[in-house]
């Protein structure tokens, strides 16, 4: 249930209604005292009914359709490792597969260095730059997606998308085991524990093909 | 002399904070808040309960005899503060739509009749016929009651600002967060009267 106070007009709609609880309470409680005590018990029900209620409405597994199934969603992370050929491989692949909706996100920062040495303008700017260049070639061969700056933290940046987006599958993509700091970090196994979704892995091994 | 035109730089100090949450950083402030005030009065209320339920009286006689509460007077006043809220949601809706007349007027009778409320609470509080010192009933009364003068004290300094603000030419359709967060904090207030004057008054 979202927040009564999210805004001016929800905060004056939870007034009225507040005035007109209180007020039913005060009624029955001044013709019985046990009515008003059930009165009070009846309207607290029925506040935790509309919330579960609204809960339901607000989850898209229980979404009604009728027609043709809908897109699934699915949360791309990646840093450095976007654009990869591997990672554009995987998104062809579940682009193929069913009908798909993505949303590329990718963490600014992903090194203490940069952290400590409050270089993320830069690092914002090059992840920009990443971002632009893979959602254009997504684009190009006919693949719904969206593309935003995440938090530099991976794992916060999956929960802010996760929240807003709700994907039904996530992929994140990263170095090879020893030279990746998500892996380090434990990111993928965090997220696999911490989301109840499947998370997919992607292993880029962009360093070796600059080299080669 | 040389001009660097491509050294030009547009931006100093620390980069942007990176919003890591999706709400609104001033919304989730006054979220937080209006938490931490609900906390606050739940307090209060937790003493005002325990208070009720000791008293040598209860649950039939309160406020323990011969003392009364000002129940029509409270009245009046709850009547005062829930119609400041229609003006305020009035002054916000105004200025939604441009039109700064409607916008001032909403907000001036808001804060006239929420400074109403303060002022009628001081004279209840004058003609109450008892003081804190005369039980704990007086005190849990003066502290929720006074907590809650105290929380429109400040909304009324917030109107003061917005109005202040607003009589200088600030806000618009598309720029009225300054109007709407005050907004929120004085529905909060009428909320959380409309739960004292029951509680305390009525029931």
């Amino acid at each position: 249930m979202e927040s009564p106070f999210r805004s001016e007009a929800a905060a004056f709609r939870f007034l009225l209604v507040t005035i007109g609880a209180f007020a039913l309470i005060v009624v029955t409680s001044w013709i019985s005292a046990l009515l008003g005590f059930v009165t009070f018990l009846a309207l607290s029900a029925a506040a935790v009914w509309m919330y579960v209620g609204q809960r339901r409405r607000e989850s898209p597994g229980n979404a009604d359709h009728t027609g043709e199934p809908a897109a699934a969603r699915i949360l791309v992370v990646a840093d450095e490792t976007l654009g990869s050929d591997e990672l554009m491989s995987a998104i062809s692949t579940l682009a193929l597969t069913q009908p798909a909706r993505f949303l590329v996100v990718c963490p600014a920062v992903d090194t203490r260095r940069k952290t400590s040495t409050s270089a993320e303008d830069a690092a914002r700017a090059e992840a920009r730059k990443r971002l632009d260049a893979t959602l254009a070639r997504l684009a190009s061969v006919g693949v719904e997606a969206h593309g935003e700056l995440g938090d530099s933290d991976p794992l916060q940046a999956i929960d802010d998308a996760v929240r807003t987006f709700q994907p039904d599958e996530i992929v994140i993509s990263t170095h090879p085991p020893g030279r990746s700091s998500w892996l380090e970090g434990g990111v993928v196994d965090a997220a696999s524990a911490r989301f109840d979704v499947p998370v997919t892995h992607v292993v880029a091994d962009v360093d070796a093909r600059s080299r080669g | 002399m040389s001009t660097h035109v491509g050294a030009v730089h547009e931006h100093h100090g620390p980069p942007a904070a990176h919003q890591s949450s999706r709400v609104d950083a001033r919304t989730l402030g006054i979220l937080l808040f209006i938490g931490s005030e609900i906390m606050l009065f739940g307090s209060f209320f937790a003493a005002y309960f325990f208070v009720r339920v000791v008293n040598p009286g209860a649950p039939d006689t309160w406020p323990p005899e011969p003392y009364e509460f000002p129940v029509f007077v409270a009245g009046v006043n709850t009547c005062i503060l829930v119609t400041s809220s229609f003006t305020m949601h009035w002054a916000l809706q105004s200025i939604k739509r441009g039109q700064r007349v409607g916008f001032l007027a909403g907000m001036v009778l808001t804060f006239l009749m929420g400074l109403a409320f303060l002022l009628t609470q001081v004279v209840e509080y004058l003609h109450v016929g008892f003081n804190t010192g005369d039980g704990a009933f007086a005190s849990v009364f003066f502290g929720l009651t006074g907590l809650h003068g105290a929380h429109v004290a400040v909304g009324l300094t917030l109107l003061a600002m917005v109005i202040v603000r607003g009589f200088r030419g600030h806000y618009s359709p598309a720029h009225h967060h300054g109007v709407e967060l005050p907004g929120i904090y004085w529905h909060f207030v009428d909320v959380m009267w409309i739960v004292v004057y029951t509680t305390v008054y009525l029931l």
